[in-house]
């Protein structure tokens, strides 16, 4: 069982994220909130400080994810307001327009930088300050549709493919050391990421059962969590369709 | 996404585009299908909260605390928020809401927008009087910082102003001290109508919080019978009894309405009959304030047709006589409403140039839908309303012609000139039309 007691959360106006952190804060956890909008994160900060107790602290800053020269220094700031770190879950991204991506290079490579890039820089920074800690916990938010490609989405899938796969690797070292590495799979979560799709099919969750998921995955440090659970076998499906099949198929 | 519908799910309609809002920092639409009309959490019974031409914006995601000082109770949280996110937050820290309707699940923004009232209204008036600020976001990038004693005119449109002013982006609330989340309350039986006058006029005087249900089916000499419930926040308790809140959900929506003829026959003949406490007794504020909080979605009793609410308020000197003439006409239908709640409200002018609540007495009920005949059921009880110079309320309206509307509310057309001009609702065309 891991403390959830102070937590890093970068990415922190995500809507998967926000309501992560309004339940770490009922639960009685210090927070330290990273995001890239001012007002959003100001509002973020607001909020959870009505929510929070005396003895809580809340606390953030605004930070442009892809200036990778920063992380180290905002980590260590995050740290420092905390007075250490128990955890950190990394849950920023975006939802590429994958068609604009097929035309445009540079788009495509900038969704790769922000949604993947950015997230094992950090990776590899926390890693090494966790792995000297011996003790805590990682978390990143990934993705079903890093499971398999899809020609609906696949760079965005590439880059939380990414991200699983080194997050296994990490988990694999960081593993003796007592650190838990958690890789978070949401399916479709109803959230203004997704406010163009059609929500009204039962594969839809809300994020605040998202993120109920989410701190159990935490505290228990599973390592790889589908949220809700019921994505496992899907996904069990999706990935054991032989690729000639696959291939011409549309999904 | 599926069409947002209003919790009588009458009229069926869906809007052009649905927009959710998840920053109160956003500005308004500029690309969207026009009128845009605020929709909350979906609480109110009929077309205020649709739009069927236009975008509806779905305040939901405007759910974050802005600051709250636990000293004097002073509450600013963006305008999605609903009431039960809001006591979640303020019980445990000795405060309550002022001012609350039967339901915890109404948004923040929608109590202010349809100015609702609770079962002290004699005592404290209604949600609006208990607003201090609130902001509001024109369509044409404007930002209105309104309350008591600033931007007044702006402040009394809004209030009841049924989201045509604006987007209200947050609220400020001013709650009021409780010493535990206990409340103690004292029912008591009364035999018909005429018992029922003297004693809510004692109970009034005595307890901030009474409403009485009535059996509506009952005729004669037991006409107008029921329970009156006096209720007042309980002081601390040496020993507070437990409370666990449980949640039943309606899962499917029955083919027909549960509610007929014979289903409630035996309800209102058994609630009726139900044990009373005339000495008093503990209940928790959950159980008291918001009883079909505990059913999710129990507006599916009512089956696939959905149902008509009918809230109306009469004038003190007309109320005793039609409050019995209504009952009468719905007696003798036999169409009965499943619970029928009367209440006095108190003397304190609203605030808003729209707000239902005035002096005299409001009575509430709901009706499966059957079509025709419970569209002329309630144009004979229209008839009544409007005799005695009473009002419908239009957060619980799907039908009201629009001159009783426009009698109930002789202020409705100094108020269009508040209205965005972005914004319209279903409601409000249909009770200003032939008038343009």
């Amino acid at each position: 069982m891991n403390s959830l007691k102070r937590v890093v959360i970068i990415g922190a106006t995500s809507t998967i994220a926000e309501h992560t952190a309004r339940q770490l804060v009922e639960k009685g956890a210090s927070l330290y909130c990273i995001g890239r909008n001012p007002d959003k994160l100001q509002a973020l900060l607001q909020d959870l400080k009505v929510r929070a107790g005396d003895n809580q602290r809340i606390d953030g800053c605004v930070a442009d994810l892809l200036d990778v020269d920063r992380h180290d220094a905002l980590i260590e700031t995050a740290e420092q307001a905390l007075g250490g770190m128990d955890a950190v879950l990394i849950a920023h991204g975006t939802l590429p327009d994958q068609q604009a991506c097929q035309r445009d290079v540079a788009l495509m490579r900038r969704e790769v930088e922000t949604n993947a890039l950015s997230v094992i820089s950090l990776l590899t920074l926390l890693g090494n300050r966790f792995e000297q800690q011996g003790a805590g916990v990682i978390a990143a938010i990934g993705s079903v549709a890093g499971n398999r490609g899809r020609q609906s989405n696949y760079v965005y899938g590439a880059a939380k493919g990414m991200v699983a796969i080194f997050l296994q690797g990490l988990r694999n070292r960081l593993a003796a050391h007592g650190v838990d590495v958690v890789t978070l799979k949401p399916g479709f979560v109803a959230t203004p990421m997704t406010a163009d799709f059609d929500r009204s099919g039962p594969l839809w969750a809300q994020p605040q059962d998202v993120a109920r998921g989410i701190i159990k995955a935490m505290i228990h440090g599973r390592g790889e969590t589908y949220l809700p659970g019921f994505w496992r076998w899907i996904m069990l499906v999706i990935t054991h369709i032989p690729e000639p099949l696959f291939k011409r198929m549309t999904l | 996404m599926r069409a947002p519908q209003s919790w009588n799910r009458l009229p069926r309609v869906a809007p052009e585009k649905v927009l959710v809002l998840s920053q109160r920092s956003c500005a308004l639409p500029s690309m969207a299908p026009r009128p845009l009309l605020p929709y909350g959490n979906g609480r109110s019974y009929g077309d205020v909260c649709l739009n069927d031409h236009g975008t509806l914006l779905v305040t939901r995601g405007l759910d974050r605390f802005i600051d709250f000082d636990p000293q004097t109770g002073l509450l600013r949280c963006e305008a999605g928020m609903t009431l039960a996110e809001v006591l979640a937050l303020v019980v445990p820290q000795g405060w309550f809401l002022p001012s609350t309707p039967g339901t915890r699940q109404v948004t923040v923004g929608g109590a202010v927008a349809n100015d609702v009232h609770g079962k002290n209204h004699h005592a404290v008036g209604s949600f609006g009087h208990h607003v201090r600020a609130l902001e509001l976001l024109r369509s044409d990038g404007e930002v209105i910082t309104c309350g008591p004693g600033r931007a007044d005119a702006w402040f009394a449109a809004t209030v009841g102003g049924l989201g045509l002013t604006g987007l209200i982006r947050w609220v400020e609330l001013q709650l009021m001290p409780i010493q535990t989340p206990w409340m103690w309350v004292e029912s008591q039986r009364f035999a018909n109508l005429e018992a029922f006058w003297p004693l809510n006029r004692r109970a009034e005087a005595r307890w901030p919080y009474t409403v009485a249900w009535i059996d509506c089916l009952a005729k004669g000499k037991a006409r107008g019978r029921g329970i009156l419930l006096a209720g007042q926040h309980a002081p601390p308790q040496a020993t507070p009894p437990s409370f666990k809140e449980g949640c039943k959900r309606v899962p499917i929506d029955p083919p027909l309405s549960l509610v007929n003829r014979l289903s409630l026959k035996v309800f209102n003949a058994l609630y009726y009959r139900q044990p009373v406490k005339p000495q008093g007794g503990l209940s928790h504020y959950v159980p008291y304030f918001y009883p079909l909080d505990a059913i999710q979605d129990w507006n599916r009793i009512y089956g696939r047709r959905g149902f008509y609410q009918y809230q109306c308020v009469l004038p003190p000197e007309a109320a005793e006589a039609a409050t019995a003439a209504l009952l009468d006409t719905v007696a003798r239908r036999g169409e009965g409403s499943f619970l029928a709640v009367l209440k006095t409200f108190g003397r304190k002018p609203s605030v808003g140039m729209l707000s239902f609540p005035r002096p005299g007495t409001t009575l509430a009920l709901d009706f499966p839908n059957r079509g025709d005949k419970t569209l002329r059921l309630l144009d004979d009880l229209d008839a009544i309303v409007c005799e005695a110079g009473g009002a419908l309320y239009p957060g619980k309206d799907a039908r009201m012609p629009a001159r009783l509307f426009q009698s109930g509310f002789p202020q409705w057309e100094a108020f269009s000139r508040f209205i965005d001009p972005a914004f319209s609702s279903r409601f409000w065309q249909r009770v200003t039309s032939g008038n343009e």
